[in-house]
């Protein structure tokens, strides 16, 4: 199970789920990552599109207008 | 001998966010189809930017409307990023444009074709859309509801279940995956019977957009496009440009450049995340806006560029107002310039 680490800042919504969506792809389940924005829409985007696809969102932070969402990728298949 | 178990048949839907799209889905949902959704991000669509930037949207839920969608009809949903295979839609429309610069039919064209290249690559067996006949004057007409099909490649995989039933039957139709009885006739441009069918499903919280789903169809958006391509003497985007136009004010004051002023804290804060790359100036005598000035400017345009950026400051009062100046490639320099007024501001320089 790695940890692992991707930087969406400074790209608006869509952009920061499509780049979680198309790195958790390339993951094994149990693995997780902590996604890096700037948008706060992902705050509201990422935990939604974890839902769909059964992933689970660890923890969020916000520090500095910098957010960190973290995420454990499930067993769904994409 | 026994039964062939019957196969689970597979769609995919094409996601907008909004009504139509929403209740196509729900009905092959409802006749037993495993539907995935799809959504196409082009860089001109509505969703989210235009509240993540401006302060004054911030109470506005910033949900995107297809991962919404999607969550309300519990489906998937695979949002993909089109932005540069789209630019030549946008640039070179077979079918030209809509009312604005919005591409409607090519763009509808488009988006069937990937959604068909996506099941061919997913397995999945047939596409449909919330397409209603009749209901946009130029994508969605009886004339071009085949063309969709014909240019798309998506032919009769392709399934439009709010007005099948006015349509040859399909192939999903044909082989009995779907019940074409079950199906709709809806046609026109009145939304009666979707809010009615949406009635019916239990559904009472959706988008209603209007005009169109993306920045295309606007019309001062589509000018501030044009405008950009004939400055530039040819018609090419890049993301940063598309997505600078749905930001602050733009005015043209020479052929040669143009300034973008934000209009509110949130727009500044986004502009200044392009400071690098553009030569930009705000007051410092007085509190006013982050201007980007995007094109090539001699010292007489950077005066007159700084003359602008103190109208639009809380010193455009003032005898004259101070303006730090950051030069692409230059050490940043002081100005010391006369607000313009209002009246030396022709209307033609706003874009
Ligand atoms: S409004 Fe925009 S996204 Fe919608 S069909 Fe027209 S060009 Fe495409």
């Amino acid at each position: 199970m790695s940890h692992h680490q991707l930087d969406a800042r400074r790209v608006l919504c869509p952009m920061p789920v499509i780049r979680t969506q198309n790195f958790v792809a390339k993951l094994p389940p149990g693995d997780t990552v902590d996604v890096l924005c700037t948008d706060p829409g992902a705050l509201h985007d990422i935990p939604a599109w974890c839902r769909i696809h059964g992933h689970e969102i660890i923890r969020t932070q916000e520090q500095e207008g910098e957010l960190m969402i973290s995420v454990r990728v499930g067993a769904s298949p994409d | 001998m026994t039964q062939p178990i019957t196969q689970q048949r597979k769609a995919v839907s094409l996601i907008s966010g909004g009504l139509d799209s929403m209740l196509a889905t729900q009905a092959m949902l409802d006749q037993g189809i495993h539907v995935e959704g799809i959504n196409f991000y082009t860089g001109f669509c509505v969703e989210g930017h235009t509240h993540a930037i401006r302060k004054k949207d911030k109470a506005k839920p910033k949900r995107n409307n297809a991962l919404w969608v999607a969550e309300q009809l519990g489906i998937k949903l695979h949002i993909i990023d089109i932005i540069d295979e789209y630019k030549d839609v946008v640039i070179n429309p077979k079918h030209g444009y809509g009312s604005n610069m919005n591409p409607c039919l090519d763009c509808k064209c488009f988006m069937v074709r990937k959604a068909h290249e996506w099941i061919e690559a997913h397995g999945f067996d047939f596409i449909i859309t919330g397409e209603v006949v009749g209901q946009r004057p130029m994508s969605q007409r009886r004339d071009t509801m085949p063309v969709i099909q014909r240019e798309s490649g998506a032919e009769d995989r392709l399934l439009r279940p709010l007005c099948a039933k006015i349509l040859p039957a399909t192939l999903p139709e044909r082989e009995g995956w779907v019940d074409r009885e079950k199906l709709f006739d809806f046609n026109g441009r009145g939304r009666k019977p979707q809010i009615a069918l949406a009635k019916k499903m239990g559904i009472s919280d959706f988008a209603q957009p209007s005009g169109g789903c993306c920045f295309l169809t606007d019309a001062a958006y589509s000018s501030k496009l044009a405008d950009l391509w004939s400055a530039r003497g040819e018609r090419r985007y890049e993301l940063d440009d598309i997505m600078l136009l749905k930001v602050g004010r733009h005015l043209r004051p020479r052929a040669h450049f143009k300034i973008i002023v934000g209009r509110e804290e949130g727009e500044n804060r986004f502009l200044e995340g392009y400071r690098k790359q553009f030569t930009h100036m705000y007051t410092i005598s007085h509190p006013g806006p982050l201007v980007l000035l995007d094109g090539e400017a001699n010292d007489d345009d950077l005066q007159l560029a700084a003359q602008l950026a103190a109208r639009f400051s809380q010193g455009k009062g003032a005898d004259t107002v101070r303006v730090e100046l950051h030069e692409k490639g230059a050490a940043k320099r002081e100005l010391d310039v006369v607000p313009l007024t209002n009246e030396e501001i022709p209307l033609e320089w706003y874009l």
